[in-house]
């Protein structure tokens, strides 16, 4: 996608060129996939920046795309009730180290959403306050959203 | 267990107290551990997952026609809110247009769950504070639309009624002469709710100040639907990202400043009325005949007719329920306004019959992470309050 189209993109772009690992587009809505060690101060960027206005985190979520490294991906939806836009953040993780920068600090709603992510795929975040098992009980081995778990629990 | 703290009379032990998972007032099992001094609430911590039941990976083992009966399973009090979320999004990855009539009929039995939803949320907020009565008189209200569900869609609860591409099936005749029986008498129930609580001493004393909440907090923490729009920020996606030709209809989005349990009472009391706007519209919208379905060989089911004179409708019907169709790879978010805010969908697609990933961003989850928000520094009777009052179903927290 070219960078001028999008407002947000192109801002972003000016201000931290290598925070954009790739830009798309797909069915009006716009993807930008950061690298890992940059996507703590484009959160900062994107939720501080008064223009931009993107304060709500609407929601965080994970996919597995095992066999295929990097294998995961964090998204983070984003709301802009300024601009009446939507953003989606995707950071790219591969199975050998599921780590990412925590976001709780910018969102403190990722709070419970990042806790999820790392109880159903195992990805632990960086710095986050209170990293533990969410949905499933302390003592669960395995983590059930991995797509090499099966559907009908291990066995 | 407990820890000292400092209180007017000097130092004092602190007590932890279990509230749930086995709690009526917690509205499922939702199980909170307090701690208190005295009657006051120090610290509270919810925790979760009691009715986890795997929902999400179950999708991801289903075609995409087949997931839409789960989703009735997330938000059990709202479940055709689920249903067009999810066939929105899936929808949106098809790059499917669905005609009007169908549109305007999602639209009306949508507002209508949305009433359903908030007089469940109604009487039992009321119940957990002692009102008996009014349980009975929504309950009686709630009676109606589940009719009526039942009537077009052949269940009253989980009703599957919307299908990716437009609905299951076309409403019986007779249909929209009951949805007008009923919205001729609902102003007039919604004014006895309002006779019995909006002026009632008791039911100020128990929400008024009570479960107050900042605007700032509450974006922070994602908190969407009544709660953020009882502190004066008038998020309706409805409004911000119209969807199913909602765009189309007038309706106000209700705001309050106070933030406490009585502004959101009166907000969700407000909504109903607004809801019956939408509806009333809606029905004079809606065409009398016209497609339910939009024509797409391989993905939407042929008519049944069809099916009996044309050879490729019947091998279409037969493929599509087989083994289902493959949208192209890529993913969407859609988000629509549920009663209790914000409900996305996330759908990704590997080009496989099969979605790759189905997320549920339910409203619940995030809204009830404030819950220590709200009852911190409060007494413990409160407590009830505030659980009742952000509206949450176990369902689709735990998911």
């Amino acid at each position: 996608m070219d960078i001028e189209q999008n407002e947000v993109v192109r801002q972003l772009h000016a201000r931290d060129p290598q925070a954009l690992g790739e830009v798309r587009e797909f069915r009006g809505e716009v993807t930008i996939v950061v690298p890992r060690e940059r996507l703590r101060r484009t959160a900062e960027f994107l939720c501080g920046e008064r223009a931009l206005g993107y304060t709500l985190l609407s929601d965080l979520s994970s996919i597995d795309r095992f066999p295929v490294e990097p294998r995961f991906e964090v998204n983070y939806h984003l709301v802009s009730m300024s601009r009446k836009e939507r953003l989606r953040l995707k950071v790219r993780l591969s199975g050998s180290d599921p780590v990412v920068e925590t976001v709780t600090p910018v969102w403190p709603g990722a709070n419970w959403p990042e806790r999820e992510v790392f109880d159903l795929f195992g990805i632990r975040f960086e710095g986050h306050p209170d990293l533990r098992r969410i949905v499933l009980p302390a003592d669960w081995e395995g983590h059930p959203l991995r797509k090499d778990y099966p559907v009908e629990g291990p066995r | 267990m407990g820890t000292t703290v400092n209180t007017v009379t000097g130092r004092s032990q602190t007590m932890v107290l279990n509230m749930g998972p086995q709690h009526p007032s917690t509205h499922g099992v939702l199980r909170i551990v307090l701690e208190l001094d005295g009657e006051t609430v120090i610290k509270a911590v919810p925790e979760i997952g009691y009715l986890h039941t795997g929902i999400e990976k179950s999708c991801e083992s289903k075609t995409y026609s087949q997931a839409i009966t789960l989703t009735d399973r997330l938000d059990y009090l709202a479940p055709l809110s689920n249903n067009l979320c999810y066939c929105l999004a899936v929808e949106k990855l098809l790059g499917l247009e669905v005609p009007k009539r169908a549109q305007y009929i999602r639209v009306l039995l949508t507002e209508l769950t949305r009433i359903g939803s908030h007089l469940v949320w109604l009487g039992t907020h009321a119940i957990d504070l002692g009102a008996m009565s009014m349980f009975l008189y929504c309950f009686r209200e709630r009676e109606e639309i589940l009719k009526i569900l039942e009537f077009v869609s052949g269940q009253r609860m989980m009703t599957s009624y919307f299908r990716i591409g437009g609905l299951a099936l076309e409403p019986p005749t007779g249909w929209l002469e009951q949805v007008q029986k009923f919205v001729d008498m609902m102003p007039a129930r919604i004014q006895e709710y309002e006779d019995l609580l909006t002026g009632n001493r008791i039911w100020h004393a128990r929400t008024k100040g009570v479960g107050v909440i900042d605007a700032e907090t509450c974006i922070a923490m994602g908190v969407t639907g009544p709660t953020l729009r009882s502190t004066g920020v008038a998020y309706d996606v409805r409004r911000f990202f119209p969807y199913s030709s909602y765009e189309e209809f007038e309706f106000d989005v209700p705001t309050r400043t106070e933030a406490d349990c009585y502004a959101r009472y009166l907000l969700r009391v407000e909504e109903m009325g607004q809801s019956l706007r939408i509806i009333q519209q809606a029905m004079e919208k809606i065409p009398p005949e016209g497609p339910i379905r939009t024509e797409a060989p391989g993905i939407v089911p042929p008519q049944r007719e069809k099916m009996k004179t044309e050879m490729e409708a019947l091998i279409y019907h037969f493929k599509i329920f087989t083994e289902g169709f493959a949208p192209p790879p890529g993913e969407v978010y859609q988000a629509i306004e549920s009663p209790r805010g914000e409900l996305g969908f996330y759908v990704a697609s590997d080009g496989s019959p099969k979605p790759m990933r189905v997320k549920v961003r339910a409203p619940s989850f995030i809204n009830l992470q404030a819950l220590p928000n709200l009852v911190e520094g409060r007494l413990i009777a409160d407590v009830v309050t505030c659980i009742g009052t952000i509206d949450i179903v176990l369902g689709e927290v735990d998911r």
